[in-house]
């Protein structure tokens, strides 16, 4: 290969900007321990603000003045306002919690770019100095690929010089070990945490604009972003800690994609397999690399709470939505029953995630990928109007689900998340595609009798109590409880001698295997199916909604799923109202963001508020009546605790360990003084009490 | 102490000694605190007079930890008032403190495992001493930190961590120092050593606040002590009269 050199160089320089993206997100990780997966699309937004700023269709400023206001005012303003909205209020919150939040700011700013600020259209991305370009061993290599060469080794030498050599940068470590230490100390860890997520995203400002014309001659929304998030696989290469590994990682990356061109034969089968290198990487880092241990330190105290569904409670909510569904069936017209019966699908695949992120804590960002398997083994492996393929469809899924999950097992949190979006893209790019897979998209026939759409949608509602039922019993059950008490502390399960790998597997199989029924339904809800139903970037609001809805409940699923469905039919249904359409395609990535706020849930925070005030009528009334009486009373409190005093002449009262009260409350008549004298033995003249009659 | 109410609940705060009362430099007046709604302290009384160093005794679960985290703004009380050098503090930051002057050395070993000896050292101007400064005086104290100054402080022996903890107490010159449980998992030896520097702090006119479970150490060192028993300060004294009563207030035996 006498060209080999010259594709190395390009190889560098690849990986020099997926290090430089990459450090950014080591360094927002390390300082606020929140993995950024809005990262790759910081990098992208940036990119379009930049050929918004410098491009002569959008305000044609100079190149150099439009890097300089991007890197240095709106991406670390950009950064520092995300901190402060956004991140700050999800300390003391668990991972699934953090995830989902960045996961909804992903969304957010995909839609908000898609949808909202630059609609598709053809904006071409320009390399710095186009006409420079040299030939190497036969390889065409520019000057913009040795910029990014140059910037990186200078965004390393800048990050080291930071992180080591001044205090901020000392300080940022800091914040690391001990949050509340650095203020004893005098520093100010919030102003330390917007410094980090500035920088964050000013590198992967940085990243996006010196990637956006590598990646395409345009620019282009997911391709821009899958570019930004190919190297996470650079930042776990650095166990997202160590610096230097994490741009060792990125070059890593870099040159293996570039010789992949060279030395892969260039079939039909492999196309996608270039582009899914840095996945592939990312995948084997994530198996290889060595984990951390069990957690045995500190009982986390986290502010969500978990509520159980009802076996009762969820046969009431099955019977009242199948009533519901065919009402609103029979009064609307077709499109609206199309269209709840898309929501109920949905309901159907963020119920997959209730065992799993639910009652495990374990994150799969491949809920779809497991539908789109489920569907291909409906419709092509035997005829999906056969009850039997649903059964076979969740089975293969389910069984597909646990392999998958067999190897990622030793992972946790993060790791297991990034290893469950890895399979989905590698799915996505290299198997969804094919001929003999969805590629040629697959018609679904439906059961027998469903033909009818109306009838179809109270299936569907059918479905998804059946499904419900089946895990609010699995739930309620001894494995439930093995779920439970894994997600609430693995080390102590360990220790009791539970199996957590195959505990893990079973919730693994069990979410894989209703994403696999889920898949079906949407295959038999549409007229055909392909890739693009299945794709990674679907399965991001599942988990928003969910986690929204309030993942730990089947009510949640539901609630989740019909919301998730109700935003698109809204932002149609007010197409001509200004904003607004807008703001409900936002829909999903806004509540996923604000649930840094209240991070239990809607369904479970409502049900709780009802609770709350009920508690609270009951307390209040228990200290008005005490209050009421205390002036007439001078009788004695007889309980566990002796009452409190407010201070103000009334009497608190814990109605849970509420004293019994003698001469207080009513009289103290002489016959009650006789009971007690005779309970004590004693005679009237022992006592100091003076009754009241 | 009434002999039939000996629920810890019930116990009466004492009356401040009139000596406590002049001129303090910390005093706490009748603050309540609670984590969610288990209230922990019931209303406590303390003063700190400029200049003398006062020992917090008593049991575990007593609440000497939190009105140590009440006094340096680690916490926010339910009532009362917080009041440093005169001033009333509610409200304030514990890093707005720690810029007045208030060095507060936290439970365990208050420093950073993932930072060099001399990071650790670097993170104690921001009390507005030079890094040069802060390492001199640490090192003559403590020759062995100076051995160690690009070591990992997480590797070091629990002496040393705590050492380099007391080093900030020692450099960036406090008008109040709170210590809490500086003895904790430490050898004797290094107890001894541990409030050898203490003694020398406080020689240096310096307000000291210690909390310790075991106070046999720390009455040597300090002009008065405290006792606290169920969130409420219940016996203040000079050390000598109250180490009889200590015995009792842990055992529980009256």
């Amino acid at each position: 290969m006498e060209n080999l050199s010259g594709f190395l160089i390009l190889g560098i320089a690849t990986g020099s900007l997926y290090a430089i993206a990459a450090s950014g997100l080591v360094v927002t990780y390390t300082t606020s321990g929140i993995f950024n997966f809005a990262h790759g699309a910081t990098g992208m937004v940036m990119a379009y603000i930049y050929w918004q700023i410098t491009d002569p269709e959008g305000w044609g400023v100079h190149p150099i003045l439009g890097l300089v206001v991007v890197l240095f005012i709106v991406a670390p303003l950009f950064g520092a306002l995300v901190e402060r909205v956004i991140m700050r209020g999800l300390q003391d919150t668990s991972l699934v919690t953090k995830l989902v939040v960045t996961i909804g700011l992903m969304v957010g700013l995909r839609e908000l770019v898609n949808q909202v600020l630059w609609p598709p259209a053809v904006r071409p991305a320009a390399k710095f100095f186009p006409g420079d370009r040299w030939t190497l061993s036969g390889v065409s290599v520019t000057a913009h690929d040795l910029i990014g060469i140059a910037v990186a080794i200078l965004v390393a030498a800048g990050l080291y010089l930071l992180l080591y050599k001044t205090r901020i940068g000392v300080s940022m470590r800091a914040v690391v070990d001990d949050r509340e230490l650095v203020r004893l100390n005098g520093g100010r860890p919030n102003r330390l945490s917007m410094f980090s997520w500035g920088l964050g995203a000013s590198l992967a400002a940085l990243a996006g604009i010196l990637a956006a014309p590598i990646v395409q001659s345009t620019l282009q929304v997911d391709p821009l972003t899958i570019f930004v998030i190919n190297a996470y696989a650079a930042a776990v290469i650095g166990r997202l800690q160590s610096l230097p590994w994490t741009f060792a990682g990125g070059i890593i990356i870099g040159v293996a994609q570039n010789l992949a061109v060279v030395y892969l034969p260039q079939t039909e089968a492999l196309t996608g397999l270039r582009p899914s290198v840095p996945t592939i990487l990312l995948f084997i880092t994530l198996l290889v690399l060595p984990q951390t241990r069990l957690r045995t330190h500190s009982l986390q105290r986290l502010r969500e709470s978990v509520p159980h569904s009802t076996l009762q409670g969820t046969l009431l909510m099955t019977a009242v939505l199948m009533a519901a569904v065919a009402l609103v069936a029979q009064v609307s017209d077709a499109r609206m029953v199309l269209d709840l019966s898309r929501a109920l699908v949905l309901c159907i695949m963020i119920l997959s995630l209730v065992p799993l992120t639910g009652f495990a804590g374990q994150i799969s960002l491949a809920q779809w990928t497991f539908g789109g398997i489920g569907v291909w083994v409906a419709a092509t492996w035997i005829s999906s109007s056969n009850p039997l393929s649903l059964v076979l469809a969740a089975l293969v899924a389910g069984a597909v689900g646990a392999v998958v999950a067999l190897p990622a097992l030793r992972l946790q949190g993060i790791y297991l998340a990034l290893a469950t979006m890895a399979f989905a893209v590698l799915m996505d790019n290299l198997v969804f595609k094919q001929e003999w897979m969805l590629g040629s998209s697959i018609v679904v026939d439906r059961l027998p009798g469903l033909e009818n759409d109306k009838v179809f949608a109270i299936f569907l509602a059918l479905m998804f109590g059946l499904l419900a039922l089946f895990v609010v019993w699995l739930r309620r059950g001894p494995f439930g409880r093995r779920l439970q008490a894994m997600k609430d502390s693995p080390a102590a399960c360990a220790t009791l001698g539970l199996d957590l790998t195959r505990t893990k597997l079973e919730a693994f199989a069990i979410s894989a295997a209703i994403a696999g029924i889920g898949g079906v339904m949407l295959g038999m809800l549409k007229p055909s199916v392909g890739p693009n139903d299945f794709l990674m970037f679907n399965s991001l609001p599942l988990l928003l909604m969910g986690v929204v809805g309030g993942i730990t409940a089947v009510g949640g699923a539901l609630f989740g799923g019909l919301l998730l469905g109700a935003f698109p039919v809204l932002a149609r249904v007010l197409a001509d109202v200004p904003v607004l359409p807008e703001l409900f395609l936002l829909g999903p990535a806004l509540a996923g963001i604000s649930l840094g706020r209240n991070p239990n849930g809607a369904v479970n925070e409502i049900t709780r508020s009802f609770r709350d005030r009920n508690e609270a009528r009951r307390r209040r009334k228990e200290l008005r009546e005490v209050a009421d009486v205390r002036p007439e009373g001078d009788g004695v409190a007889i309980g566990p605790e002796a009452p409190a005093h407010a201070g103000d002449g009334r009497v608190l009262i814990d109605p849970l360990d509420e004293p019994e009260w003698l001469g207080i409350d009513r009289p103290f008549t002489q016959r009650e003084v006789q009971a007690l004298n005779e309970a004590l033995d004693l005679k009237e003249s022992d006592l100091d009490v003076t009754a009241r009659s | 102490m009434d002999p039939r109410q000996p629920s810890e609940a019930n116990a009466r705060a004492a009356a401040m000694p009139p000596e406590l009362m002049q001129d303090p430099l910390l005093e706490l007046e009748a603050v309540t605190a609670a984590y969610g709604r288990i209230q922990v302290l019931n209303g406590v009384d303390l003063a700190v007079p400029a200049g003398t160093v006062l020992a917090l005794l008593g049991p575990n679960g007593g609440g000497k930890s939190t009105t140590l985290k009440v006094a340096s703004c680690q916490m926010e009380p339910t009532s009362g008032r917080v009041k440093i050098a005169g001033r009333t503090v509610n409200g304030a930051t514990s890093e707005q403190l720690a810029e007045l002057g208030v060095c507060t050395i936290p439970e365990g070993r208050g420093i950073f495992a993932n930072l060099t000896v001399r990071e650790n050292l670097e993170l104690a101007t921001y009390t507005g001493k030079s890094l040069s400064a802060i390492e001199d005086r640490t090192y003559s104290f403590f020759p062995r930190l100076a051995e160690r100054r690009h070591q990992l402080a997480g590797t070091m022996s629990g002496g040393e961590q705590q050492m380099l903890s007391m080093s900030r107490a020692l450099s960036s010159d406090p008008v109040l120092l709170m210590l809490d449980e500086l003895s904790m998992g430490l050898a004797p030896l290094v107890v001894e050593e541990l409030y050898a520097v203490v003694s020398q702090v406080a020689g240096e006119g310096v307000s000291i606040l210690v909390v310790e479970q075991f106070a046999r150490t720390v009455l040597g060192v300090a002009d008065w002590a405290a006792i606290m028993l169920g969130g409420r300060i219940t016996r203040v004294g000079p050390p000598g009269e109250l180490e009889q009563e200590l015995t009792a207030a842990y055992l529980g035996d009256r």
